[in-house]
């Protein structure tokens, strides 16, 4: 972030505007997620949650800064390490434990797994488990919104090993010639599995360089200050929102600027951590305990903390008693992902056509559009 | 019957206008679709009707626009993504095998894909083996995905209209050799289809008019040998059936079976022609090894093996990358002479 767009930020925060409760809710979301992610750690090691398993842990700013400044209706795509940004959007924690545990009950009925969250009612298009495919979809979501003249404004997620990948490229081009209400988040946590981001990412010290390049905005925020994240966010959803397509206008040839455009899409680096390894199954030898430590010390949930003490906004007892309520919803949800039946082999057969159609599937079937 | 002269390409350009103007959710995405006129002229007009908003030219960037595609289908829009070859859909691979046909099984059945991708397959003239890619048999065993062949104007017309209404993605799978097929009316065709039954109704005629997905279509009975084909290789079929029917000897009567679409596959027309002729030839535009020639042969084996009086014949490709020349390119195809052969080869005729 230049010097300018600092001071013009802080200039007018908008979580000046966050009033008690709502930073508290913050506070219960980001602290339901670090509880839940302990409960999916402890059952991934009791063997009840199988595949691969990342988890989002120092990173819950990212999540719950972020979806604090849409409006419910605004979609949401991001890969796979996507249970924090799935329980911020509001995704039932009881869902997204029995996912995991391969159970009916899950937010994708048991068929997607920790790498794939779905939630249609909250408008989360999902986790996707192929580095970088879900940036075209967050595209394809700005292009809906758009074609559909919407007030919406579409995130999408990444982490910072999708920055090479060439659908990044390519839904970056689209998303500037087109002019769509998307916001590309990155996650940037300097690790693409054990890859540091310098080793594998060029000019990964100056990514505004890569929006520049395609004409699309930049930023970039503290991933482990959940205000910080907010005001990020809440700036710059509301210079996407609206976005309009100067190609919808026949022969029109649009103008570029380096700086982008506004209303326009976005591209967001946020600076975050994982505490915990790629997945549950990484030795982490490619980095420090120092390293891990040092951001372990600038804890996001602790630092949203002393700031509402000091603000007076909180109380320690209130914090605890959140943080109580957060470690409950976990043990719940274990319990509820523990007791649920599990998937009838009849289940094998059903969504894999909206409209099944004959051999192997029964002819005559009653055609049911997905989007009645 | 209809005593029209349409192109294949302006059936394809029917189902799209008439299935647009009865849908504002369907838009038409793809390389040089629009000012252009597209690059095969499919699409010819369109942009004049339909304005920039729903015909839109993409730049070179089938992984972009085909995922694109598929996240406004998620949304709720009924995309139609242009491949101007089949070929140049390999570098979206990952967006239109591993993301389209898979979001609704890995969602629980939440998310939808109501998505059609479409553009020519199959060797075109001389383009080389890069530009001569037949899918049909690599994307026929992904379960989720549908797959459409039409080959003739009628077929290209309904099962496109179809197409579109589906709410599951398709892979519509057009060829670049049939795209002036029907410019001169029957003269274009095999005695089989005419009488004008290769031409789809106009919309003045029947604006509803489509044709369903697993339903193969008979267009020569016969009761000495089934041949089972899709797409261009019909017509190769039909030539083979008339040479066969006319040759020394009484001539062998053969049944030609356009399967219209691999999946569905419409296996019972199949099966119902081989325990009536207890022959059969299959015939597919792609390469031989696990075809989808080599999978309806074992769809045989398993539902009729007791009726064949001899094994199934496959006829494909060779097992060659597409050559460059002309008469190389000829050769390696599905062509009327290697069907012809194969007829007489499994009917003891040889």
């Amino acid at each position: 972030m230049t010097t300018a767009t600092r001071h013009k930020a802080d200039a007018h925060r908008p979580s000046d505007q966050l009033d008690g409760p709502a930073k508290l809710k913050m506070l219960a979301d980001m602290l339901l997620i670090r509880r839940f992610e302990e409960r999916t750690m402890q059952a991934y090691m009791q063997q009840k949650i199988g595949g691969f398993c990342h988890i989002y842990i120092g990173q819950e700013a990212c999540a719950v800064g972020a979806m604090a400044a849409l409006k419910a209706d605004d979609p949401i795509v991001g890969a796979y390490r996507d249970h924090g940004l799935a329980l911020a959007k509001g995704m039932d924690p009881n869902a997204a434990m029995a996912e995991m545990f391969g159970k009916v009950t899950g937010c994708s009925k048991g068929k997607g797994g920790s790498m794939h969250f779905f939630d249609r009612p909250h408008h989360m298009y999902g986790g996707h488990a192929i580095v970088g495919g879900q940036i075209p979809l967050g595209a394809g979501l700005g292009f809906a919104i758009q074609y559909e003249k919407k007030d919406n404004v579409a995130l999408c997620f990444f982490g910072d090993g999708a920055l090479n990948q060439g659908a990044f490229h390519e839904s970056f081009n689209l998303a500037s010639i087109w002019n769509l209400p998307v916001i590309f988040v990155l996650e940037n946590n300097s690790y693409s599995m054990g890859t540091h981001i310098g080793r594998g990412t060029a000019m990964a010290e100056d990514l505004q360089a890569k929006a520049e390049s395609y004409g699309i905005r930049y930023a970039e925020c503290d991933g482990m200050d959940v205000l910080s994240v907010y005001d990020c966010f809440a700036e710059q959803v509301e210079r996407t929102r609206g976005a309009e397509n100067p190609q919808h206008k026949r022969g029109v040839i649009p103008e570029y600027a380096r700086h982008g455009r506004t209303p326009g899409p976005a591209f967001i680096n946020v600076r975050t951590y994982r505490y915990k390894g790629h997945s549950m199954s990484d030795p982490q030898k490619y980095r420090s305990k120092e390293e891990v430590s040092q951001f372990e010390a600038a804890d996001p949930i602790q630092r949203l903390v002393s700031h509402l003490i000091e603000s007076n906004l909180a109380t320690q007892e209130q914090i605890d008693e959140l943080d109580a309520v957060a470690k409950k919803t976990a043990s719940d949800a274990v319990a509820f992902a523990n007791n649920s039946p599990d998937l009838d082999r009849s289940e094998m057969f059903t969504d894999v056509y909206s409209n099944p159609y004959g051999p192997p599937f029964e002819k005559g079937q009653p055609i049911e559009s997905m989007r009645g | 019957m209809s005593e029209r002269k349409i192109q294949y390409r302006e059936a394809l350009r029917e189902a799209m206008t008439e299935e647009m103007l009865r849908d504002e959710r369907i838009f038409l995405m793809g390389e040089e679709v629009a000012e252009y006129n597209g690059a095969y002229k499919v699409s010819q007009g369109m942009l004049e009707q339909f304005g920039p908003r729903r015909i839109v030219d993409s730049p070179i960037s089938e992984t972009g626009f085909a995922g694109l595609g598929i996240g406004a289908a998620m949304y709720g829009l009924r995309p139609i993504i242009e491949f101007m070859s089949w070929s140049f859909c390999l570098v979206a691979a990952d967006q239109i095998i591993n993301n389209a046909p898979k979001i609704l099984y890995m969602s629980g059945g939440q998310f939808g894909v109501p998505i059609v991708f479409r553009g020519n397959n199959g060797a075109g003239g001389q383009l080389g083996s890069t530009h001569s890619w037949s899918v049909e048999s690599m994307f026929s065993s992904v379960p989720g995905l549908k797959l459409a062949v039409p080959s003739t104007p009628r077929d290209a017309k309904g099962l496109l209209k179809t197409a579109i209404r589906d709410d599951d993605p398709v892979f519509y799978l057009e060829s670049e050799r049939m795209l002036g097929m029907g410019a001169r009316g029957d003269k274009d065709f095999s005695p089989y289809l005419s009488g004008g039954r290769w031409a789809p109704p106009s919309a003045e005629e029947d604006d509803d008019f489509t044709i369903p997905f697993g339903q193969a279509n008979v267009i020569n009975p016969g009761n000495d040998c089934t041949i089972v084909a899709a797409g261009r290789p019909v017509h190769f079929a039909l030539e083979a059936a008339e040479a066969l029917a006319e040759s020394s000897g009484g001539g062998i009567d053969c049944e030609v079976i356009d399967v219209r679409t691999y999946r569905p596959l419409d296996i019972d027309t199949i099966v119902a022609s081989v325990k009536k002729t207890s022959y059969c030839v299959v015939v597919d535009q792609s390469w031989p090894f696990a075809s989808v020639a080599s999978e309806v042969a074992a769809q045989i084996y398993e539902r009729a093996f007791d009726y064949l009086d001899n094994h199934v014949v496959r006829v494909n490709n060779d097992d060659v990358p597409p050559p460059y020349a002309r008469g190389l390119e000829q050769e390696m195809l599905p062509n009327t002479r290697k069907i012809t052969e194969a007829v007489r080869q499994v009917t003891y005729n040889a």
